[in-house]
């Protein structure tokens, strides 16, 4: 398969040079994936400064459902798990290939090979970049960063399918019954007295279902985009065909013409697949982010139904006369949990808006100054072919 | 208004059919009992080769007073103001054609005449069956369409009846611009009737008078020809290559066809997304609480919007300029064919007055034994007949022979003049598209920026 080398695309959170993570390769074998995650660090609890292992799509999983897991974490926005490699795309494009072999010129078939290994690494790009970013927002978060299986993850030499497996049946599933998507109805049924959190619910709600839609046309939008460079690259091919049948001088302008739509798809597709890293998956990576930011209402709506409960229990059992200082202390706990939710609740969500701010501002900077630069490489390059052909 | 059918006129239109494949002049004849007041039988075909200067001009070559003609070519048709006139199922679109020259033959320097589809039907099915069969390449007529006329026809106001008016305008257009531009189309009485004329006899029954209906015919006969496993012997080399090209041509082009059709397929359904993420760009940032991320995003939106109508723009030109373009080509070269087979016809007839002649001769070597002076005198009567006959046959095929010569050679050179044009037209299309685009990102980077 492919060997990528790729530098970060991503949002910069290598800001703190104590804990450095990056992915600068990947392999891919028989349709898995293997990253190379590199890891630079000057804190004393690792026992190397430097590490590079090998981790499959599954690691990063693992790891992600274990700090879901893990209570302590409640009260923060958990980075979203990055979306399995999808090579349906350029796979299915691989199999019309073989079918077509017989059916298609030489040209033709090598033309639709060049599409192929661009969508390849188009699709490569994207998964390196979104398994990246989840070990960067990691290592840039306080507590995640000291987190004792992140640091497995980032040390262990060895593979970590054996220890996936011990760790599944150590947890068994504790909070991922409770929160595998936050639960709307509980969420806007709370009886908000935090001002704070009322717009927080508000804007959240409101804003998860418009990004998931900008996502959708989003993608739609890139993948016609895509459509017409290829129409390009077809076009080059007719053209180069009829150029073959014909006498010299107009054979000549033909090529050059097929030529021109080469190099046009060349740049159409740059734009294409730029966009899509620039504004599609920033859009996708915010709709999965927006959606942590749910799960952790959810949780603190879920404490306060506790405490809401805890009450009613104290009041029952001040009533009875029975197990009062159990209720006691239960609603104590039950206060203090959602307490410590809301406060760090309120940080996470917080930073989590400038976050936002700021990814949206560098990718739609960079997507622009991208797009320019495209659109005045195609202008150089039409004009120039204009001035060529005009002259023959 | 509805134009009633003439009884006989059908009766015509089915002689038409089956006369046409049994012989070219049976097809002229029945041209003029269409047309009353057609100048068929009285206006001979405009013949090129009555060029006093050249008449040994065997080669593909253009000769001088052609060329000169080209130069001072001045002559501007456009097609025009579509107009419904009638309702319902009877219903019918009007054009108005109007012709700017300085041509002599011409009557005046500007004349604008009103035109239904079935009058150009009309006027190609006349010049197809006086040129066709001499091996001119006559330009086909628009296609007709069924499904894109009712729904015109029954009032449909929408984007796709709009669209269908303005393409068939364009072809039509391109049909006449087209058919003046050769120097024997030019001059022919029905054209400069057509062009000039404010009354036009209804041509009637242009079912079978199609272009799409006579090429039927000609393939037909073509493919009847070939059934008849006629192997011609092609003395003439420049004959086999040509066809073989033109068989190769016509695969290829009609595959760029497709491809280009597929990018102007695609470059809409772009448009349509690019809209659509604009309007959901535009909610997410009305939702969005960040004050100045809000805004980029709508500014974001606005560029998206104004990209979408670029795209929009640029599927018309990748349309009009191209598509369509190829489209008539791939129409044009079945017409070439069609001229070549027309040669193979001419061939094949005159092979049939050799053998008959042949008979006769056996025939009168018979007869000279029995004592039957009357038959003997007969037989070489009829000798006499058939000698005339194939030298006409011998004389129509060398004629025709040159006449393709001539033909393919200033079609092919028109072919590479209009791909030349049109494809830096199209690519300053592109130029155009892209500099809009640098502009508008231009104006949103700083907004991006501007969010803090």
């Amino acid at each position: 398969c492919m060997q990528l080398l790729v530098h970060s695309v991503s949002v910069d959170l290598n800001n703190d040079a104590s804990l450095v993570i990056d992915i600068p390769d990947a392999l891919c074998e028989r349709d898995k994936v293997k990253f190379t995650v590199h890891t630079k660090t000057t804190l004393s609890s690792f026992q190397k400064p430097e590490y590079s292992v090998q981790r499959q799509h599954e690691d990063f999983i693992w790891l992600h459902d274990t700090i879901v897991e893990t209570e302590e974490y409640a009260g923060l926005i958990i980075p979203p798990a990055p979306p399995k490699p999808d090579f349906e795309g350029p796979r299915e494009k691989m199999h019309k290939l073989g079918e077509g072999e017989s059916s298609m010129t030489k040209e033709e078939y090598a033309k639709m090979k060049q599409e192929l290994e661009a969508e390849y690494l188009a699709v490569f790009k994207k998964t390196v970049q979104v398994h990246e970013v989840f070990l960067q927002r990691l290592s840039s978060h306080p507590m995640f960063r000291k987190d004792r299986n992140f640091q497995i993850f980032l040390e262990y030499d060895q593979d970590l399918t054996v220890r996936r497996k011990n760790a599944k049946e150590m947890f068994g599933g504790f909070f991922k019954n409770m929160v595998k998507s936050a639960d709307e109805v509980l969420i806007s049924g709370v009886k908000e007295v935090d001002e704070f959190f009322e717009q927080e619910k508000n804007f959240l709600l409101d804003y998860s279902s418009k990004i998931k839609d900008a996502t959708a046309k989003a993608e739609k939008m890139t993948r016609s985009h895509k459509n017409v460079a290829d129409d390009y690259n077809h076009i080059s091919g007719a053209l180069n065909n009829i150029a073959a049948d014909n006498n010299t001088a107009f054979k000549k302008h033909l090529e050059k013409c097929a030529e021109v739509f080469e190099k046009l798809r060349k740049v159409e597709d740059r734009m294409a697949s730029d966009q899509e890293l620039k504004l599609t998956e920033l859009l996708r990576y915010y709709t999965r982010d927006i959606q942590a930011a749910k799960d952790l209402l959810y949780r603190r709506a879920r404490a306060l139904a506790d405490y809401e409960n805890s009450n009613k229990a104290l009041d029952k059992a001040r009533l009875k006369g029975k197990d009062v200082a159990q209720a006691e202390e239960n609603q104590k706990q039950c206060l203090q949990k959602f307490d410590k939710l809301s406060e760090s609740g309120k940080k996470e969500l917080t930073s989590f808006k400038a976050r936002r701010v700021v990814a949206f501002r560098k990718n739609l900077i960079e997507m622009t100054e991208l797009e320019i630069k495209h659109a005045k490489n195609s202008v150089s390059l039409l004009q120039g072919s204009i001035e060529v052909l005009k002259s023959n | 208004m509805s134009e009633e059918r003439d009884p006989a006129a059908l009766e015509a239109e089915d002689d038409l059919f089956v006369s046409a494949m049994e012989s070219p002049e049976a097809a002229r004849l029945s041209a003029e009992d269409i047309s009353p007041s057609s100048n068929g039988p009285k206006a001979e075909p405009v013949l090129l080769d009555d060029d006093p200067d050249d008449p040994d001009d065997l080669f593909a070559e253009i000769d001088e007073d052609e060329e000169e003609s080209r130069d001072t070519f001045d002559i501007q048709i456009s097609v025009s103001d579509p107009e419904k006139v009638g309702d319902g199922m009877n219903a019918y679109m009007v054009y108005k054609v109007l012709t700017k020259t300085s041509l002599s033959i011409f009557s005046r320097d500007e004349v604008c005449v009103k035109r239904r589809f079935s009058d150009f039907l009309g006027l190609h099915s006349k010049l197809a069956s006086k040129y066709m069969h001499m091996g001119y390449i006559v330009p086909p007529a628009p296609e007709k369409s069924i499904v894109g006329m009712t729904k015109v026809k029954v009032g449909k106001e929408d984007l796709s009846s709009v669209e269908f008016v303005e393409k068939r305008r364009s072809a039509l257009e391109r049909y006449l611009l087209r058919t003046v531009k050769h120097p024997a189309l030019l001059k022919d009485p029905d054209v400069l009737q057509f062009l000039e004329s404010s009354e036009l006899p209804r041509a009637v029954s242009t079912q079978a008078l199609s272009g799409a209906g006579i090429l039927r015919m000609v393939n037909k006969a073509a493919d009847a020809v070939n059934k008849m496993t006629i192997k011609m012997n092609e003395s003439d080399a420049w004959f086999e290559e040509k066809q073989q090209q033109f068989d190769n041509l016509d695969v290829q082009l009609r595959k760029l066809h497709a491809s280009v059709e597929s990018l102007v397929c695609h470059r809409r359904e772009l448009s349509v997304n690019t809209a659509s993420f604009a309007k959901s760009a535009a909610m997410l940032g009305n939702s969005e609480d960040h004050t100045a991320l809000s805004r980029a995003l709508s500014q974001l939106a606005e560029v998206e919007e104004k990209i979408d109508q670029l795209h929009q723009d640029q599927a018309c030109a990748d349309f009009y300029l191209i598509s369509e373009l190829l489209g008539d080509y791939v129409r044009l070269i079945t017409a070439v064919k069609g001229v070549f087979d027309q040669r193979m016809k001419t061939w094949a007839k005159c092979q049939d007055a050799q053998v008959m002649l042949q008979r006769k001769r056996e025939a009168e070597a018979k007869l000279q034994h029995a004592n039957k002076p009357d038959k003997l005198q007969q037989a070489k009567d009829e000798i006499r007949e058939w000698e005339g006959k194939v030298q006409q046959g011998e004389r129509d095929f060398e004629q025709i022979s040159k006449n393709i010569r001539r033909e393919v050679g200033r079609f092919e050179k028109d072919r590479v003049k209009d791909f030349r044009v049109v494809i830096i037209k199209y690519l300053e299309s592109l130029v155009h598209t892209q500099q809009q685009l640098i502009k508008y990102w231009e104006a949103f980077l700083p907004e991006a920026k501007a969010i803090a």
